[in-house]
């Protein structure tokens, strides 16, 4: 059957294996100057792998997409980043403090070191050019260097490996279905061939067969492109399947975090179990639902 | 006993420089008061043209719909009381409830429209159904939606279906853009409501677990065509159909990973 490799084994855990850091980030505080204000991430430390997918659960409003999202300074007022550091440990051997960069260099930093898969990225695509020239951008604005041929060639390239096919580079994001056009928005987020992807809820939209696509997607590009993953939703069960280590948020603070087996099999916060217990299994007893 | 039958119908849709697409194809099933079914399927299987027909938003091709052995009114008065006795809860509760209006504006509008209690009596009705719904009316009634969380919102939006005392409800993906956190909360108000109000309940969801756990019956959909039909066990652990299987496959199942992966093979 076509979802026949669907089996758990194409994710492949490989967390024991991964010991080298990718991004550190310590004590990291940010609030949301308003009145009142609001504590959204309380020192937060943890430390992500290279080549890892870290899942990052917990309910709306934990804290877990400002905290992405401020580890790559992409937050507005009133949030302020109140303490903490990010260090991102560049391939080259050279670590990057990331709250030190000037404009410029942040500018250079993002989409090339870290690029982004955003929520409900379906809608993210501009509907009035074709996908191809928005990808193209992309090298427009990173690569001024490159001729553009050179671009068409990238971004053909690219729709092959997302598998959309190269011969819907003219083709309008309408024109694609819901699960293509988040395939081009990885596309995207692949351009620059960058160490993180931070995947904010990127498979939310799309029913289970599409869903299980791109997931199994977002593995074999990892594999091939050794990228660590940052991925946040409220699914667990998702996460518990496509994660390697799982941080669990409540209140702006991680209150476990560990390998998304052990989360399972052991968890050891009181809050991570509540979690656990509030989905109900596909295969597990039934009476969760009283009926 | 209220019976809805759905017999034989089939929907074509006429699509512009693509000739005809068959949006269902001689689908049949019956839903009975107290009954919950599942209808599961991934997009554009059909799921919603079935809700959109069973509203009369939309007209099968061919085929019948009955209410107790007598066929959907198709205007006036009639399919009024017809709608009065079958309500939807939509998927998004940030969009079926307006703005610019109080959740009293919402329960009591239906109440209204359809003289279910006497003017006199609309105020304490509203808070019946909020009560109904485990919202505390002191707190909400006055309140706009953008000042509810989610499942307060599908709570309201609940408590507005039920206020023409319905027989039948549909519930197109009522807890998919609620937190998970919260689902199970929502999904057992709505198992309670149809226990308590002999309810037929249509619950539309691509999510297998939930609509294993919330359904008597669950019935699969692929392309139009009624592919499996049976208890919600016997359909998602024992599937028969390969579609189906796929299905359950990319359904995430932490229980059938985790066991894959132990050493010992786990228990499957």
């Amino acid at each position: 059957m076509p979802g026949g490799s669907g089996s758990p084994a194409s994710f492949l855990h490989e967390s024991d294996t991964m010991t080298d850091t990718l991004l550190s980030v310590h004590d990291f505080s940010v609030v949301y100057d308003v009145e009142p204000p609001v504590a959204a991430v309380k020192n937060v430390s943890l430390d992500l792998r290279r080549g890892e997918i870290l899942g990052l659960a917990g309910e709306s409003g934990c804290g877990k997409t400002t905290l992405a999202y401020g580890v790559q300074r992409l937050l507005k007022a009133p949030a302020v980043i109140t303490s903490g550091s990010v260090v991102f440990h560049d391939a080259s051997g050279e670590s990057i403090d990331v709250n030190g960069l000037d404009p410029e260099q942040m500018r250079r930093f993002r989409w090339d070191k870290v690029s982004m898969v955003f929520q409900g990225a379906m809608n993210a695509l501009n509907p009035v050019a074709p996908i191809g020239a928005q990808l193209e951008d992309v090298f427009d604005v990173h690569r001024p260097e490159m001729s553009a041929r050179q671009r068409r060639a990238e971004v053909k390239e690219l729709l092959e490996i997302v598998k959309v096919g190269a011969q819907r580079i003219r083709s309008f994001p309408h024109e694609l279905s819901g699960g293509m056009r988040q395939r081009v928005m990885i596309a995207m987020a692949l351009a620059l061939r960058p160490q993180l992807m931070v995947m904010d809820e990127p498979t939310t939209a799309l029913d289970v067969l599409v869903q299980r696509e791109i997931l199994r997607q977002i593995s074999q590009l990892r594999h091939e492109f050794g990228f660590s993953v940052i991925f946040i939703t409220h699914d667990l069960p998702l996460l518990l399947e496509i994660s390697d280590r799982i941080a669990i948020m409540r209140d702006g603070e991680i209150v476990e975090l560990d390998t998304a087996e052990r989360i399972w099999t052991h968890p050891k916060d009181e809050y991570t179990r509540t979690l656990l217990s509030s989905f109900p299994r596909l295969t597990g007893e039934r009476g969760v639902v009283v009926r | 006993m209220t019976v809805l039958d759905f017999a034989h119908v089939t929907k074509i849709y006429n699509v512009r420089g693509a000739g005809q697409m068959k949006a269902l194809d001689d689908v049949s099933f019956t839903l009975q008061s107290g009954r919950t079914i599942g209808l599961v399927g991934q997009s554009g299987s059909g799921k919603s043209t079935i809700a959109k027909i069973l509203t009369q938003l939309e007209r099968p091709t061919s085929g019948d719909v009955l209410l107790d052995g007598a066929p959907i009114p198709q205007r006036g008065q009639a399919l009024r009381r017809y709608r009065q006795q079958l309500r939807m809860v939509f998927q998004d509760p940030f969009a079926s409830l307006n703005p610019y209006h109080s959740i009293r504006y919402h329960i009591e509008r239906p109440l209204r429209l359809d003289g279910v209690v006497p003017a006199a009596q609309t105020e304490a009705e509203v808070r019946r159904l909020l009560e109904r719904v485990r919202l505390d009316p002191q707190t909400v009634i006055d309140r706009r939606p953008h000042e509810l969380s989610g499942g307060q919102r599908q709570r309201v939006a609940i408590a507005r279906a039920l206020a023409s005392r319905p027989k039948i409800l549909v519930a197109d993906e009522p807890v998919s853009m609620l937190d998970v956190s919260i689902r199970l909360g929502v999904l057992n108000l709505l198992a309670d409501l149809q226990r308590e109000e002999g309810l037929g309940v249509l619950y539309i969801t691509h999510d297998l677990a939930t609509a294993r756990h919330f359904s008597d019956e669950i019935i699969v959909l692929n392309q139009g065509r009624i592919v499996e039909q049976g208890t919600a066990d016997d359909v998602i652990l024992r599937p028969q159909d390969p579609y189906t299987r796929e299905l359950r496959a990319a359904s995430p199942d932490p229980e059938k990973h985790f066991a894959a992966q132990s050493p010992t093979g786990g228990l499957r």
